[in-house]
């Protein structure tokens, strides 16, 4: 399994990184972890003429705090993000998330952006990260721009990323104080992708929800945003009927297929249960 | 050993990468992958190739010390890196305490997935001296051993931390 000849670049500098896009156009790749990228083209799916590895650019892999946004670079490992405290408490969706990708080795490489980037139906991050509202930020040789999640994903493994631009860092808008999330993964073993997964990130505001965030992995085209549950909830207060009416909405949103993993009715199922975990247990977090 | 075997142009690139303690100047090509630099390009074959698709962890090594996947990066990418592979292990006329500690426990049966078991648990100790099972068995959880049912892997492991504590 050998991938197709490529042309190899690391450059030093982002700058230097947009250069080599635009001399390449669509023939060139990013490559950041790879643990994606690299099975793709050792199976030929993906035959890049040149890949731009930036792993050797310095100030892309910082978790920070910043004008009311948590950033996570571009370089940060799902690995980081699992032994990260800034994701803990209200940003419980992705330190929830974490450590449910993958394996432990292939987290040790693996990026959260780049995860975002090849815009897996089944991958984990796409879900955890439209649960919290987050945008991409993305740099071009042209002008910068911020790409809200729900506007990236087109479909299976493709987003609205432009050949010659980059993602910088994913920034998700920091939620409040009372607020809380968690990421519920079904899997068959450690490694597999999701059978199902379900992203709730919940700000409370006097006791009523403000924003409820619901998002869904392997049951459609691309992470799904399950629109109608989150608005349900929107000024709501928190019981067992609004949730169990949430729940509902998002097994209805959930647009799951029949294959090994399962069959639609049983994804759709647990779509509902983990919709309703999901949203206890942000709940508890949110209070606390 | 192959410093010339390919012809330079687009398609290779000149890289320095340390390996078990040695330093290797080639000129690779650019799709070449980590684990078959390793065992074609240098001859150190204890590395092994399972699955060949991220799944089973046996191409297991160190880069800079932190455990990857090698049949999932491209040799280009350990440019200027440290490698340690299950060669680079045992001390001079000797055994590391994992090492020992799969002889002891015999945490093997056909061997194969050991240099990549034995890597990680390395990598283990090395950041925590003293793990519970629990974070034994979550550490080794990317790597697959079809014979053992990991029960005596686990056992070496703890093995190599009392080993440790001892010394």
């Amino acid at each position: 399994m050998y991938p197709a000849r490529f042309e190899f670049y690391a450059p030093g500098s982002v700058e230097e990184a947009l250069e080599l896009l635009e001399r390449y156009g669509d023939e060139a790749k990013v490559l950041a972890g790879g643990q994606s990228l690299i099975p793709f083209m050792k199976l030929r799916f993906a035959s890049p003429s040149a890949l731009v590895d930036i792993n050797r650019i310095e100030g892309l892999d910082t978790i920070e705090e910043e004008n009311g946004f948590l950033s996570i670079g571009a370089l940060v490992r799902h690995r980081d993000c699992e032994r990260s405290d800034a994701l803990q408490g209200r940003y419980g969706v992705l330190a929830d998330a974490a450590p449910q990708i993958s394996d432990p080795i292939v987290r040790n490489r693996g990026t959260v952006v780049g995860s975002l980037a090849h815009a897996d139906p089944q991958g984990d991050w796409g879900s955890a990260l439209l649960a919290a509202d987050a945008r991409l930020e993305v740099v071009s040789s042209g002008e910068a721009r911020t790409i809200p999640l729900t506007e990236l994903f087109q479909g299976p493994f493709t987003t609205s990323l432009q050949p010659n631009e980059i993602a910088r860092a994913v920034q998700v808008p920091d939620p409040g104080a009372r607020a809380g999330g968690t990421y519920l993964k079904l899997e068959r073993r450690i490694g597999d992708f999701a059978t199902v997964g379900v992203a709730v990130h919940l700000s409370l505001d006097n006791g009523t929800v403000g924003r409820a965030g619901i998002a869904l992995t392997g049951v459609g085209p691309s992470n799904l945003r399950a629109e109608a549950a989150e608005e349900s909830l929107a000024g709501a207060e928190l019981n067992e009927d609004t949730i169990q009416e949430a729940a509902r909405l998002a097994a209805e949103a959930a647009q799951p297929r029949t294959d090994n993993r399962g069959s639609a009715d049983y994804k759709r199922s647990v779509v509902r249960v983990f919709t309703e975990r999901g949203l206890r247990k942000a709940a508890e977090t949110a209070a606390a | 050993m192959t410093e010339t075997a390919v012809e330079t142009g687009r398609f290779t690139h000149p890289v320095t990468v340390t390996v078990n303690g040695a330093a290797h100047s080639v000129e690779i090509e650019t799709r070449l992958l980590l684990v078959h630099f390793l065992r074609e390009t240098l001859g150190l074959t204890g590395t092994h190739v399972g699955c060949d698709t991220s799944n089973c962890g046996a191409c297991t090594v160190l880069v800079d010390g932190t455990p990857v996947k090698s049949c999932t990066m491209f040799a280009v990418q350990a440019d200027g890196s440290e490698v340690t592979t299950v060669e680079g292990l045992a001390p001079a006329g000797g055994l590391s305490p994992v090492q020992e500690g799969f002889h002891e426990e015999h945490g093997l049966q056909c061997g194969f997935c050991t240099p990549g078991m034995m890597v990680t648990a390395t990598a283990l100790l090395a950041e925590n001296p003293d793990p519970s099972e629990e974070e034994i068995r979550w550490a080794l959880s990317g790597q697959i051993c079809r014979c053992t049912g990991y029960q005596n892997i686990v056992k070496a492991v703890q093995y190599a931390a009392a080993k440790g504590k001892e010394g």
